[in-house]
């Protein structure tokens, strides 16, 4: 992730609360500062949607439509919908409609 | 026990005497009002109530069924709920302005006729202007008026229509119209544009993001609310409805994946939900009608929801945009989770809200065998779980450690955050009361094995194209920009022809000015000024030269003359000689 921090509100030796100017440490570590917590929670993550391939192919189903008895036509469908969602949204129409912030004063 | 009242009469009375109270019974009474409302709202049975007549028709100010009452449930909890999400602010305007808004609602959801129902449309117009403009900077004034002019038009459209439907058929009860007529079709069109329709849509994401912290969340629930009950009512079945609605469930993800204020993402995903509601009613089965209006109740929990904790964000940090936050899980947890039920609820996840009501609407496609349809809205129930359901907390909670690290959300917002994430896990869980409450009978089970999987797999999967889109840099970073929409037309096209007219008109006003005000009027009133004057005299002179006077005596005569003239002194009898040879003329002329 690209991180734009201009406005951050960090000095050196601390935090400054916006409303109240309270300075906190920024030493503190929280649940996802380490990294191998955010590594835990993606191997979670794959992990679940492995069993759930597995699982659907166990499930027994009465479909509407003939592609929903397509073996894993859901996480297939899923995972292009967004691919497709994001690509479109950013290559198509950004460069459309993208305007600077103060295009209308 | 009294008998019920009409619940609009009790937020409007609640609206006036607000102003009056102060401190604790201030906040007790508007805590109170949709309390009691509610108590007042249960007591109802089904049937109709207060009709007034007026001239040759009736009034109708409380048509109570089904339908009616679901709606009237809901927007007294969600006022109950915008109201102590909104104990902090100590703004009469934003109070008074909340309450009619919320009253307005009711209003219009129990009225039995157009005209009410056209009045009560017209004051959530007024009411909820204020909620936009008490955020007092330019932009939101600027906003504000915007909305004014789109919903002034929109309700003239509506009022257009009204007159000429009944106009046609003498009829203004408020029941089912369908598209026959003129009339019906600007009714369809004023009902659409507070519907956001596509292309109608733009007022909507222009002006909810640019409202107070505290107003949105009232103005996420009713406006939007009131028209699909309306063409719930008055237009099931109406096949254009299934396009809209499925367009609207599509076309809003893109924006919102590229947009970076994270209350005009939810704005979108507003329009997002509203568009599966749309569809649904135009499907107009039984099952499609329950899974509209079930969702409509269900939309407006976890779209609060989701309001209050961006809401809570920008009240503790001061900052809305996806480029400025991120991080605060650290310091705002509870906010957090609410945020996430929200976001697993909108999503449709299994054990919340969105699931038990959404897949109605998809179910109702699906067994009128609309391929096409089904795909979008499928599509656009993963893209929303992108948008609405990852997005929102990622960019606010989590991402890049922004160095923010606000206070938790005062006590009452996560009370209020509480209730409306309890409701929705709830409704999610245990569906059945709420399914008692639909129109028409439920047949329908949404725990079945294949769905459960399916939904499951569709989002976790989604949830992956996200991950992946992310760690390898694809995913579009979040901009200080602005997105074009619809309402370019109307801005850049309103002040096209604002130039236009300056430029055209400001010209024409100079010539005028200078040959008409300047040239011909001068030169009337110089005229106007001696011409009965000049004219005597031009008849007299020749008279008196007939008779031989000449020289001296003339001019004389001729000064004395046009003195008497101007002076208003001539002897009456000559007034008197001078009409009498007027009506002799005529009187020669005609014969």
């Amino acid at each position: 992730m690209q991180s734009k921090n201009e406005n951050q509100t960090v000095s050196a030796s601390g935090i400054r609360h916006p409303e109240s100017g309270i300075q906190t440490p920024a030493s503190r570590n929280y649940l996802f500062d380490k990294p191998r917590n955010v590594k835990v929670l993606l191997g979670c993550f794959y992990v679940s949607l492995l069993v759930l391939l597995i699982v659907e192919l166990f499930v027994h189903k009465h479909p509407h439509f003939a592609w929903e008895e397509w073996p894993e036509f859901y996480a297939v469908y899923g995972f292009v919908a967004c691919v497709v969602l994001v690509v479109a949204a950013k290559y198509i129409l950004r460069p459309l409609v993208k305007r600077r912030e103060n295009y209308y004063d | 026990m009294i008998d019920p009242i009409p619940p609009v009469i009790l937020f409007m009375a609640g609206a006036l005497l607000v102003p009056f109270l102060r401190g604790r019974w201030k906040s007790g009474l508007m805590l109170l009002i949709p309390v009691l409302g509610f108590i007042n709202l249960v007591r109802l049975e089904e049937g109709t109530y207060w009709v007034v007549p007026f001239l040759d028709y009736q009034l109708i100010f409380g048509r109570v069924d089904r339908l009616s009452l679901l709606f009237g449930y809901i927007f007294h909890i969600i006022s109950f709920i915008a109201i102590l999400y909104a104990l902090h602010v100590k703004d009469d305007l934003q109070r008074v302005a909340g309450l009619a808004y919320a009253g307005s609602a009711l209003g219009a959801v129990f009225s039995g006729d157009l005209f009410s129902f056209f009045v009560f449309w017209e004051m959530l117009t007024v009411s909820s202007i204020f909620l936009i403009w008490a955020r007092r900077t330019e932009a939101a004034l600027a906003s504000g008026f915007r909305y004014l002019l789109v919903h002034a038009a929109g309700g003239l459209c509506l009022l257009a229509g009204i007159v000429l439907h009944v106009n046609q058929t003498g009829d203004i009860a408020m029941g089912f119209l369908g598209l026959n007529g003129p009339g019906s079709y600007l009714i369809f069109l004023g009902f659409g544009l507070n519907c956001a329709w596509p292309i109608l849509h733009p007022w909507l994401t222009d002006a909810y993001p640019e409202a107070t912290i505290t107003g949105t969340i009232f103005l996420s629930a009713f406006t939007t609310k009131v028209a699909v009950y309306a063409l719930a009512r008055s237009f099931p079945g109406t096949e254009a409805l299934i396009w809209i609605g499925a367009v609207m469930t599509a076309f809003p993800i893109f924006y919102a994946v590229i947009e970076n204020d994270l209350r005009r993402v939810l704005a979108y995903s507003l329009i997002n939900q509203v568009g599966f509601m749309v569809c649904g009613i135009g499907i107009g089965t039984g099952l499609a009608i329950n899974g509209a209006v079930c969702h409509a109740f269900n939309d407006i929990l976890f779209k609060a929801l989701l309001f209050m904790s961006m809401g809570a964000v920008m009240y503790r940090t001061g900052k809305i945009n996806g480029t400025d936050l991120g991080g605060l899980y650290r310091t705002m947890p509870l906010t957090c989770i609410f945020c996430m039920v929200g976001a697993a609820s909108i999503s449709a996840f299994p054990l919340f809200s969105g699931f038990v009501s959404k897949s109605m609407v998809m179910d109702a496609a699906a067994s009128g065998h609309m391929r096409i349809i089904w795909f979008m809205l499928l599509f656009a129930s993963a893209g929303v779980f992108h948008h609405a359901g990852i997005k929102i907390p990622y960019f606010a909670f989590f991402s890049h450690d922004s160095g923010l690290r606000p206070k938790e959300a005062p006590i009452h917002m996560l009370l209020a955050m509480g209730i409306a994430a309890f409701l929705s896990v709830f409704i999610g869980v245990y569906p059945a009361p709420l399914y008692n409450l639909l129109p028409y009978p439920v047949e329908y089970v949404p725990y079945t094995a294949p769905h459960v999987v399916g939904q499951t797999q569709l989002l976790f999967f989604s949830a992956l194209a996200f991950t992946l889109l992310l760690l390898s840099g694809i995913y579009p970073a979040e901009m200080r920009c602005i997105n074009l929409d619809a309402d370019w037309f109307y801005r850049k096209g309103g002040r096209l022809f604002y130039r236009l007219m300056a430029r055209t008109l400001n010209p024409l006003n100079e010539v005028c000015e200078r040959w008409v005000a300047g040239g011909l009027v001068r030169g009337l009133a110089g005229l106007a000024k001696d011409i009965i004057a000049r004219s005597a005299l031009f008849v007299m002179v020749n008279i008196w030269i007939v008779a031989g006077w000449r020289g001296e005596h003339l001019r004389m005569k001729k000064l004395n003359l046009y003195a008497d003239m101007m002076g208003g002194t001539c002897p009456v009898g000559l007034g008197a000689a001078s009409a009498a040879a007027f009506l002799a003329l005529i009187f020669v002329l005609m014969h």
